[in-house]
C-alpha cells in the first residue's frame, strides 16, 4: 500500500533531482564554452543557456558576468529552477516521506544540500563553478545508485523512476528542439552542436556510436531515437512506459488505463520514428513530445493521486 | 524534543546543603578516587547513586566502577561517538520558525541511570492502578456521572475544564479504553519516593528518544551494559501495535488498518512520528491523506481508497476535525467525529481525555482511585492547592513567593508562575489572573528533585532528573521497563525542558 501523497513526493524528488542535475551540467557546459567565445559574445551565451533551460533570461542579461549567472542559476532561491531551489524541495520531499525511503538515501540527499548551502557560503564556486557542478551531478547520481541498492524495487521506487524520466525525456527534447531551430541561426557555430552532446553527457557515448564525425541529423538521431543510451528521450520514454506499467499491476489497475496508453503512445512515436522525418518538421515533432510528457504527469496525477473520489469508494 | 507536554520541575527555595554549604572534601568516596568525581559533593535533594552518607547505592556499584576506570578523555571520546550516531540517523527535533530546515540533536547524557528491580515494580504497580482508575473516571464522566453525582469529584469542576468535549457524551469506546497511551511524569521527593507530577493523557511523545538512547548506550558501552541485567524495552513497537489492535472496532475483525496521524513534517516531534509508523510497520498519514465518506474513515492510496481502522493520532483533540472542532484546522480532516461516534473507526488516545490531565483535576486523583477501585493510590499526588477554593485561594495568595501557580489547561511550562524566582511585579499580575479565574489556576509546593550523575564539561556532576515511563492500555496495561529519563543540564537548574537545556539519558531497569 502507498499512500498517494507518498506517491507523489517519490516522484517530485526525483524529478527535482533530475533537473537540478540538467542545469548543473547545462551551466557547466555553457561557462566553458563562453571560455572559447569572441568578444561580447557573453550576451549570447547567456541568453542561450537561459533559452536551453527553458527560462525568462532577467533582463540585464547583457551585463552579467560568469559569477552572477552561477549565482543566479545555483543559488538563487528566487529561481525555483536555481539548483539549489530543485535540491531544497527534493530534499523537503524526502523529509516529507522519510518513513517510505532508506535512511542511506536520506543521508544521501541531505549531504547533498548540505554541499551546495556551503558553497553558497564560502562562495568559491562563483570563482571556479566546474567544481561544484561536478558535484551536484555526482550527488544525484550518488542518490540513484544508492536508491537502485537500498530501497525495495517496489511501487515506490516505479515512482521515482516515473519522475526521473519524465522530466529527462522533457529537458531532453527541448534542448535538441533548440538546437535543431537555431542551428544554422547566426552565431551557432559547430561547436554548438558539441556543446549539446555535453548538455546531455552524451560526447562520449556518440563517439561511440558514430566516430567523433559531428552531424547535427546524427546527433539528433542519437539523442531522440537511440535505444541504448540513458539519456536519449527514447530510452526515458521506455522506461517510464515499463514503470507505469508495473504501477498499473500493482495497484490492481487493469492493463490499458490512461496513463499506460499516453506512455505507449509516446514510446511508439519514438520507437518508430524516422530521423529524416522528424528532421521535415521537427519543431512541431519535439513539441508534441513535451506535450506529451506533460499529458502523462497529468494523467498520472490524476489516476494515482488526485482522483476524483466518487470514482474509488467501495461499491 | 520540544514537547507540547513537557513540564520544569522545581526546586525548594534556597534550599540548605548538608552543614549549610555543598559537602565537597578532597576525596569523599575513599582515597583513590578518580578525579571525574571531584567536587560531586552532597545535596539535600535525593542522590540516585550516593546514599546520605556518601555511600555508593548497591545496584550503582558497577556503574560507579566503570566511571572511576574511565578517564575524562575516554567518557569525552565516547559522548562524541554518541552524538554522532543521533545526527547520522536523523534523531533530532526541527527548531522552529528556521527555514533553512535545521535539526538539532537533543543532548544526552551518556551516564545511565539505573533503577532497582523491587522499585520498579512499585511504580509498574502504582501506574497501572492510576491508568486503570483513569479510564473508569472518563468512561464514568462521558456516560452516567456517578463519581459527581455522589460529590467526589465537583461537577463544576469537569463541566469548566477546557478539555471536557460534551461532544464524547454518550458515545460508546471501544473496550472502554480512552486513554492507550499515557507519559506519566514521575520525580522524586527529598525521601526519594517517586510521586506523580503529571499525567500527560493527550499525545506524550518522547518515547523515540527513549528507544534512541538504550540503542546508542548499548553502541557505546557494552561492556558496562554487560555488567548489568537491563531489562529490555526494544518490544515497544509491537507493544504499542498490539494495543492499537485491540483498540480496533469489531468491524475490522481480522487484520484492521492502523495509521499514525502526524501534523507533519513541521511539526517539532515528527521525527518520532515516522520513527513509530516504521516501527510498527504502518502508514504515517497527515491530515490530507485522509477522508471521511458514508462515516468511514479512508486514506487515498495510489490502488484507491482504503477503509483505515484505527488512529494513533498525535494531533490534539482541537485540531482533529474542522468541522466539529477548530474549523481552521488544516491537520485533521472533516467528519471524524462522526465516524468515530458511529463506531467505525477508533482513535487512540480517544478525544475527551484531557479532561484527566487538566491540573485541577489531577488533585482528585487520590479520591478518584479510592473511589472506582477500592484502594489506597499506590503512588502519591504533589501536594496541589486548588485556587477555587476559598480557604486554599487565601492560603496561596499569603505565599505566592514559596510555591509554584500553574494555569489548569497549560503545559510545557506556560501559565506559570515560579514563586522563589519571581519578582513582587509578577506576583501582583499572577494575583490579579487568579482574582479574575480562580478556576483557571493551582498552586503546588516547589519542589526537590533528585540528582543523578552526568557527565559534563569532562566531569562527573549532579544534575536533576526526571523520568517518564509509557504506560500502554490495550486488552491490560503493559509498561516496558524503562522510561525517558530527562536531565536538566544546566548546573542547578531544574527545568528539563530540551527547549531550556534540557537532555536525556538511558533508564536502566534491572532484572530481578
Amino acid at each position: 500500500m502507498l499512500l498517494s501523497r507518498v506517491a507523489d513526493s517519490l516522484y517530485w524528488i526525483s524529478r527535482y533531482l533530475e533537473r537540478a542535475e540538467h542545469t548543473a551540467r547545462l551551466l557547466d557546459v555553457r561557462l566553458d564554452l563562453g571560455l572559447d567565445r569572441r568578444r561580447g559574445d557573453d550576451a549570447w551565451h547567456f541568453e542561450r543557456l537561459y533559452a536551453a533551460l527553458r527560462l525568462q533570461p532577467p533582463a540585464d542579461v547583457a551585463e552579467l558576468g560568469p559569477a552572477s549567472l552561477v549565482d543566479a542559476l545555483m543559488f538563487d532561491t528566487a529561481n525555483r529552477d536555481s539548483v539549489l531551489s530543485c535540491v531544497t524541495l527534493a530534499r523537503e520531499n524526502a523529509r516529507q516521506v522519510r518513513e517510505e525511503i532508506s535512511s542511506d538515501m536520506w543521508e544521501q540527499i541531505n549531504a547533498l544540500f548540505l554541499r551546495i548551502k556551503q558553497a553558497q557560503r564560502e562562495r568559491t564556486a562563483l570563482a571556479r563553478p566546474h567544481y561544484l557542478s561536478r558535484a551536484v551531478i555526482e550527488g544525484v547520481h550518488l542518490f540513484e545508485g544508492v536508491t537502485d541498492a537500498t530501497m525495495g524495487h517496489g511501487e515506490g521506487w516505479q515512482f521515482l523512476q516515473v519522475g526521473r524520466f519524465i522530466e529527462r525525456a522533457g529537458t531532453t527534447a527541448a534542448l535538441v528542439d533548440l538546437h535543431v531551430t537555431t542551428g544554422a541561426a547566426a552565431g551557432a557555430s559547430p561547436i554548438e552542436w558539441l556543446g549539446l552532446l555535453r548538455s546531455c553527457a552524451a560526447l562520449e557515448a556518440y563517439c561511440r556510436c558514430y566516430t567523433a564525425d559531428l552531424r547535427p541529423r546524427r546527433i539528433v538521431e542519437f539523442l531522440l531515437l537511440n535505444v541504448e543510451f540513458p539519456r536519449s528521450v527514447r530510452f526515458a520514454a521506455a522506461r517510464v512506459g515499463s514503470s507505469l506499467r508495473t504501477i498499473a499491476q500493482l495497484t490492481g489497475r487493469g492493463a490499458g488505463g490512461r496513463t499506460e496508453r499516453l506512455a505507449g503512445r509516446l514510446h511508439a512515436s519514438l520507437d518508430y520514428g524516422q530521423v529524416d522525418e522528424i528532421l521535415d518538421d521537427s519543431h512541431a515533432y519535439l513539441e508534441g513530445i513535451t506535450r506529451h510528457a506533460a499529458q502523462i504527469h497529468a494523467a498520472v496525477f490524476q489516476s494515482y493521486v488526485m482522483y476524483p473520489i466518487e470514482s474509488a469508494l467501495p461499491a | 524534543m520540544s514537547t507540547s507536554d513537557d513540564q520544569p520541575a522545581l526546586k525548594r527555595p534556597d534550599q540548605p546543603t548538608l552543614n549549610g554549604s555543598a559537602y565537597s572534601p578532597a576525596s569523599p568516596y575513599g582515597a583513590d578516587s578518580n578525579d571525574l568525581f571531584d567536587g560531586y559533593g552532597r545535596h539535600l535533594a535525593y542522590d540516585e547513586m550516593f546514599d546520605r552518607g556518601g555511600e555508593v547505592r548497591a545496584h550503582c556499584a558497577a556503574l560507579f566502577d566503570e566511571l572511576r576506570r574511565a578517564s575524562s578523555d575516554e567518557l569525552g571520546e565516547l559522548q562524541l561517538e554518541a552524538d554522532k550516531a543521533f545526527l547520522t540517523q536523523g534523531i533530532t527535533f526541527t527548531v522552529y520558525g528556521d527555514e533553512q530546515g535545521t535539526e538539532r540533536i537533543f543532548p544526552f547524557d551518556l551516564v545511565p541511570r539505573v533503577i532497582a528491580a523491587a522499585e520498579w515494580q512499585t511504580l509498574e504497580r502504582g501506574l497501572t492502578q492510576r491508568l486503570t482508575a483513569i479510564n473508569l473516571f472518563l468512561k464514568d464522566i462521558y456516560h452516567e456521572g456517578r463519581i459527581l453525582a455522589e460529590g467526589v469529584v465537583p461537577r463544576e469542576l469537569v463541566q469548566s475544564c477546557r478539555h471536557f468535549r460534551r461532544e464524547m457524551r454518550g458515545v460508546p469506546v471501544h473496550g472502554d479504553i480512552y486513554v492507550s497511551v499515557a507519559g506519566t511524569d514521575l520525580v522524586r521527593g527529598e525521601d526519594g519516593r517517586f510521586v506523580v507530577l503529571e499525567d500527560n493523557l493527550r499525545v506524550p511523545s518522547g518515547v523515540s528518544y527513549m528507544l534512541a538512547n538504550r540503542e546508542v548506550t548499548k553502541r557505546v558501552m557494552p561492556a558496562l551494559f554487560d555488567r548489568y541485567h537491563v531489562r529490555p524495552i526494544a518490544q515497544y513497537g509491537q507493544l504499542l501495535l498490539a494495543t492499537l489492535r485491540a483498540l480496533a472496532p469489531p468491524r475490522a475483525a481480522g487484520e484492521p488498518t492502523i495509521v499514525v496521524l502526524t501534523p507533519g513534517v513541521g511539526n517539532s516531534a515528527y521525527f518520532e512520528h515516522a520513527f513509530l509508523a516504521r516501527e510498527m510497520g504502518v502508514a504515517l498519514v497527515e491530515g490530507r491523506d485522509l477522508l471521511v465518506h458514508d462515516n468511514t474513515v479512508y486514506m487515498r492510496s495510489t490502488a484507491g481508497l482504503r477503509r483505515v481502522d484505527v488512529i494513533y493520532r498525535r494531533v490534539d483533540d482541537d485540531f482533529l476535525d474542522p468541522l466539529a472542532f477548530r474549523a481552521d484546522s488544516h491537520l485533521g480532516v472533516g467528519g471524524l467525529l462522526n465516524a468515530y461516534r458511529a463506531g467505525n473507526v477508533s482513535i487512540a488516545n480517544a478525544i475527551g481525555t484531557g479532561l484527566a490531565d487538566d491540573k485541577a483535576v489531577y488533585a482528585f486523583i487520590p479520591a478518584i482511585i479510592r473511589f472506582y477501585l477500592s484502594e489506597e493510590p499506590i503512588l502519591s499526588n504533589v501536594e496541589t492547592y486548588l485556587l477555587a477554593n476559598p480557604s486554599d485561594r487565601k492560603y496561596v495568595l499569603e505565599h505566592l513567593d514559596e510555591l509554584v501557580v500553574k494555569a489548569v489547561g497549560e503545559s510545557g511550562g506556560y501559565g506559570m508562575l515560579i514563586g522563589p524566582h519571581s519578582t513582587a511585579e509578577e506576583r501582583l499580575d499572577f494575583r490579579d489572573k487568579i482574582l479574575a479565574d480562580p478556576r483557571n489556576f493551582i498552586a503546588q509546593p516547589t519542589l526537590a528533585l533528585s540528582h543523578s550523575p552526568c557527565f559534563v564539561d569532562g566531569r562527573v556532576e549532579p544534575r536533576h532528573v526526571d523520568l517518564r515511563p509509557y504506560v500502554l492500555f490495550g486488552t491490560s496495561v503493559s509498561i516496558v521497563p524503562g522510561g525517558l529519563t530527562r536531565v536538566a543540564l544546566r548546573k542547578g537548574s531544574l527545568v528539563v525542558n530540551s527547549s531550556q537545556g534540557g537532555g536525556s539519558k538511558d533508564t536502566w531497569v534491572l532484572e530481578e
